[in-house]
């Protein structure tokens, strides 16, 4: 069975209403842009969407946009200034969305969890802040400790630099960062890539997603995104 | 306001004379982020970039050299040193909660006598954005603050007690300002140097905990 998709609009048909998705991408940087406007284009609404950022430099400000989001969850939902619109915030306000804003360092081990088969784990990062309310405190080696549960979703919006037709992929600089782990705790793996070869012409010393975690590869153009802007 | 103090240059080269030849070192957004243009002669250090580069160099506003898939953790396009390495997310906070960064550097709305640092979330917008900053805090083995000594209408950030919402308990090592740099201590706030023209009582009056004074007291040398 073939996982390379001809089009973005084939490979996330089946995402209906509802969907949990996880989007890789730190700014601009590794966003999946292809399928988050195939995404906005579909129309699926009540998303949860789990990512670092939305409308820092990626497009997932479209889904805002549109009013496709229910609930957010991410380590930097809402920019430091309102410099320009920010949508996410807006709709806060106005009581369409929930959000859920999370340590960045707890976000990836949530996902990195949810992809290994790990119930919970206990963090300090967040103890004494708003962040630790209503979760189990232990003191672990005379640390104070939070108890954290695994992230897990239904699809995994992932970009990479290139793949195989088996699902090896590679990434460019820093635009690995939420990919590899989120592509391991979805139940479907779909992924953007800038360019699908044969196996056997990726260096297996180079790959960082083996191709077990990955369902689905689109190719797709890259998009000019510039960082936060 | 006044203008009496240091510019955000140069709180910036205060703070890099912290930096000791050898340190992994992570730069928050805004003052912090100046820091890596001042490294003193003869430090080399390594800066990590929570988004997963570990050996950033400058920043480049350079056309030819621009490449948005290298950005740092503050968006901005940089340069790669060589040895440098990527990684994802998971392992850019193993190397942070895992202690392996040396020192952080952060911007704050608020630190306590006790070390506690808030500066995620202005309480009137109702929600804010912690990124990388709470697990910097707690897992870097060493955190400075720097930022502006008072709010722009003049109100104390170094206060008893936080009324912003947390990001870490205890956490804050040292604060530069553009007036002093103090350091925390299970004693209290300990003023170790004054800027350029500016008195310990000048200081005190914009300082809501007593500050206790070094018995070296100086002023900063930059």
């Amino acid at each position: 069975m073939s996982k390379v998709y001809a089009t973005a609009a084939e490979a996330i048909a089946d995402v209906e209403d509802g969907a949990v998705i996880m989007f890789g991408g730190f700014g601009s940087a590794g966003s999946p842009t292809n399928l988050i406007l195939a995404l906005a284009e579909k129309g699926t609404k009540n998303i949860t969407a789990i990512s670092n950022n939305i409308g820092l430099g990626d497009r997932l400000d479209v889904l805002c946009q549109n009013k496709q989001i229910r609930k957010f969850i991410g380590s930097f939902p809402i920019r430091a200034t309102s410099q320009r619109p920010d949508l996410l915030y807006q709709a806060y306000l106005a009581g369409e969305v929930e959000i859920e804003v999370v340590p960045q360092g707890t976000m990836a081990e949530r996902i990195r969890a949810g992809g290994a088969g790990i119930g919970g784990f206990y963090t300090p990062t967040g103890v004494g802040t708003r962040v630790a309310e209503g979760k189990e405190e232990r003191i672990l080696d005379g640390v104070r400790h939070l108890l954290e549960f695994p992230l897990k979703a239904d699809f995994a919006f992932v970009k990479a630099y290139r793949a195989d037709t088996v699902g090896n992929l590679v990434y460019r600089m820093s635009t690995r960062n939420f990919n590899p782990i989120m592509a391991t705790a979805a139940r479907i793996t779909i992924v953007d890539v800038e360019e699908i070869v044969e196996p056997g012409e990726l260096d297996p010393e180079a790959i960082a997603t083996p191709g077990i975690y990955v369902n689905r590869i689109v190719k797709g153009p890259k998009h000019d995104l510039h960082g936060f802007e | 306001m006044t203008s009496m103090g240091l510019s955000r240059e140069l709180m910036a080269v205060r703070v890099a004379r912290e930096l000791q030849d050898g340190m992994v070192v992570n730069l928050g957004i805004g003052i912090p982020t100046l820091v890596s243009d001042f490294i003193p002669a003869g430090v080399t250090v390594t800066f990590q970039a929570e988004n997963g580069i570990l050996g950033y160099g400058a920043t480049t506003a350079n056309e030819d050299e621009i490449d948005w898939d290298l950005i740092n953790a503050g968006g901005q396009p940089v340069t790669l040193l060589p040895g440098a390495s990527f990684f994802h997310s998971a392992d850019s906070f193993c190397m942070i909660r895992g202690a392996h960064v040396d020192l952080t550097v952060l911007g704050a709305l608020q630190v306590s006598e006790k070390g506690d640092l808030a500066n995620w979330m202005v309480p009137a917008r109702g929600i804010g954005s912690i990124g990388g900053a709470m697990d910097l805090a707690v897992g870097a083995r060493r955190v400075i603050i720097a930022m502006e000594h008072t709010t722009k209408t003049g109100e104390p950030r170094i206060v008893k007690a936080c009324s912003y919402p947390l990001t870490a308990v205890g956490a804050v090592d040292f604060i530069v300002t553009n007036l002093a740099a103090i350091q925390v201590t299970p004693a209290g706030l300990v003023l170790k140097e004054l800027a350029y023209g500016v008195s310990p009582e000048y200081v005190q009056s914009l300082t809501e905990p007593v500050l206790i004074s070094a018995p070296d007291l100086r002023e900063m040398d930059l």
